[in-house]
């Protein structure tokens, strides 16, 4: 016999457990897991603290991501309390066993005076762009949010610089840094990507910015045409949230270091050999920094730089494409990031390698000893 | 024996070879045993104080022989010993 809407409600209030906007408010925090089924439309005029967001046509694909554990508490909530009756009803036969649907919904807890956030709105074209990771429950719209807001400094637009500054524009950080005084040269076009035939003899930096802003015109390019020495680094790397080292001198990396570690600010290292390349994220404090790693530069002979030694194009770019992703994991704040520990690449091996690194508890720049002296 | 891997920029000072089998129970006997193959690499590895130079990192199955007991760090057969030292380029 067929059912009415009527006796459908009524079957869903018999079965499933309604609370009240009160007793959900009073709730120690993340004893239950808040689901909002609204659409996203009404989502975006404000939702419940802490509540995810899961429309009531996704629940059955996407609730065994948001909630792993069948026999957590879950309260849904809609605006009126009838669509998160019926999607409790789903969960429960789904095998979820602690169900309850708020009554009243997100309506009655905003006349009772209770208090709701307003979550990040990206503009329609903004969710087209980066349809990609808001599909990722780990970056979503609030990821994507912070990844507009940041700003990430690129110390060379070189071989390192050209991948990352090209990936780090594509997913939408918000203003992208470069610290280069070179131009364009034919025997860089082997790797550096992010410059052009065309462009040769232009600047980096503004050639860089060129090859951003075509792929993304949202992102703000800072070009800081000079060379990064004692006297600038503090006024340059104020301010951003990251710095991507892709420098090719020794001097360089230790001068960005030792400001980086006294702004705080986590500095993703990467530097290439021919076929090799090594890989780490220093965060100030947390982690070792670069001198912890490299106490001091080793003679010119040991160490010659790409324009001497040559190096595999490819190198620079799977290295410079790991520092974007360990720069985007420092942005969003998830993930383990390569703190405390070194990546080595060999690309003839097809070899990664990884080995453990310490604070030195005697550095000059990072150790207890060198934050007391600094004060 | 224990297996010593040489980095690509050290390479030519030992005929080429990636990595070499080499006899020694501490990182010193490891590496003496490696000079005496080896002179070239002598100067590049060690100070003149017979200590290894700062900006060569040595490690022992993946931990770096200064946290542990330095030039004595003790070096069993099946040991991987890699020596590293810093790369500028970008």
């Amino acid at each position: 016999m067929p059912k009415s809407y009527a006796d459908l409600l009524r079957e869903a209030r018999a079965q499933i457990r309604e609370v009240s906007p009160q007793e959900v408010d009073a709730l120690p925090p993340s004893a239950a897991a808040l689901i909002d089924v609204r659409e996203e439309s009404e989502w975006e005029q404000g939702h419940l603290p802490g509540a995810q967001h899961i429309s009531k046509s996704y629940i059955e694909q996407q609730i065994e991501g948001a909630v792993a554990d069948r026999d957590a508490q879950v309260i849904l909530y809609c605006a009126g309390g009838i669509r998160s009756l019926f999607a409790a009803q789903t969960l429960a036969e789904m095998g979820y066993t602690d169900v309850a649907s708020m009554s009243g919904g997100f309506q009655s807890w905003k006349g009772a005076g209770l208090a709701f956030e307003m979550p990040v709105v990206l503009t329609a074209d903004q969710k087209q762009r980066y349809s990609r990771h808001l599909l990722i429950p780990e970056v979503g719209a609030a990821g994507q949010a912070k990844l507009l807001g940041s700003k990430a400094l690129l110390i060379g637009a070189g071989g390192l610089g050209s991948p990352a500054s090209l990936y780090l524009a594509a997913a939408g950080v918000g203003t992208i840094g470069i610290v280069d005084f070179d131009v364009v040269d034919v025997s860089n076009l082997q790797r550096q990507v992010v410059h052009t035939t065309d462009r040769v003899g232009e600047r980096k930096v503004e050639s860089a910015k060129k090859s951003i802003n075509a792929l993304n015109p949202e992102i703000n390019v800072l070009a800081h045409e000079e060379m990064l020495v004692a006297d600038n680094v503090d006024r340059i790397i104020a301010g951003y949230d990251v710095i991507l080292d892709g420098t090719d001198t020794f001097e360089t990396r230790y001068i960005l270091n030792d400001a980086a570690v006294i702004a705080g600010i986590p500095v993703i290292h990467a530097s290439v050999f021919r076929f090799e390349g090594q890989l780490s994220t220093f965060i100030p404090y947390e982690g070792p920094c670069y001198r912890c790693l490299y106490p001091t530069p080793p003679p010119p002979e040991l160490a010659p730089g790409c324009s001497v030694a040559g190096v595999l194009g490819v190198v620079p770019g799977i290295m410079g494409l790991l520092q974007a992703t360990e720069a985007l994991k420092v942005l969003l704040g998830i993930g383990e990031t390569l703190s405390g520990r070194l990546l080595l690449f060999d690309a003839l091996e097809t070899e990664f390698t990884e080995l453990k690194l310490r604070r030195d508890p005697e550095c000059p720049v990072c150790s207890d000893a060198a934050v007391a002296a600094r004060v | 024996m224990s297996t010593v891997y040489i980095p690509s920029v050290l390479r030519p000072s030992v005929g080429g070879a990636k990595s070499l089998e080499l006899e020694g129970d501490s990182i010193r006997a490891v590496v003496d045993a490696l000079v005496a193959d080896h002179p070239a690499l002598g100067p590049q590895l060690m100070t003149d104080d017979g200590d290894l130079n700062r900006f060569v990192n040595v490690y022992v199955n993946g931990q770096d022989v200064r946290y542990l007991a330095g030039l004595e760090t003790p070096v069993a057969p099946a040991d991987e010993v890699r020596l590293l030292p810093a790369m500028a380029g970008g």
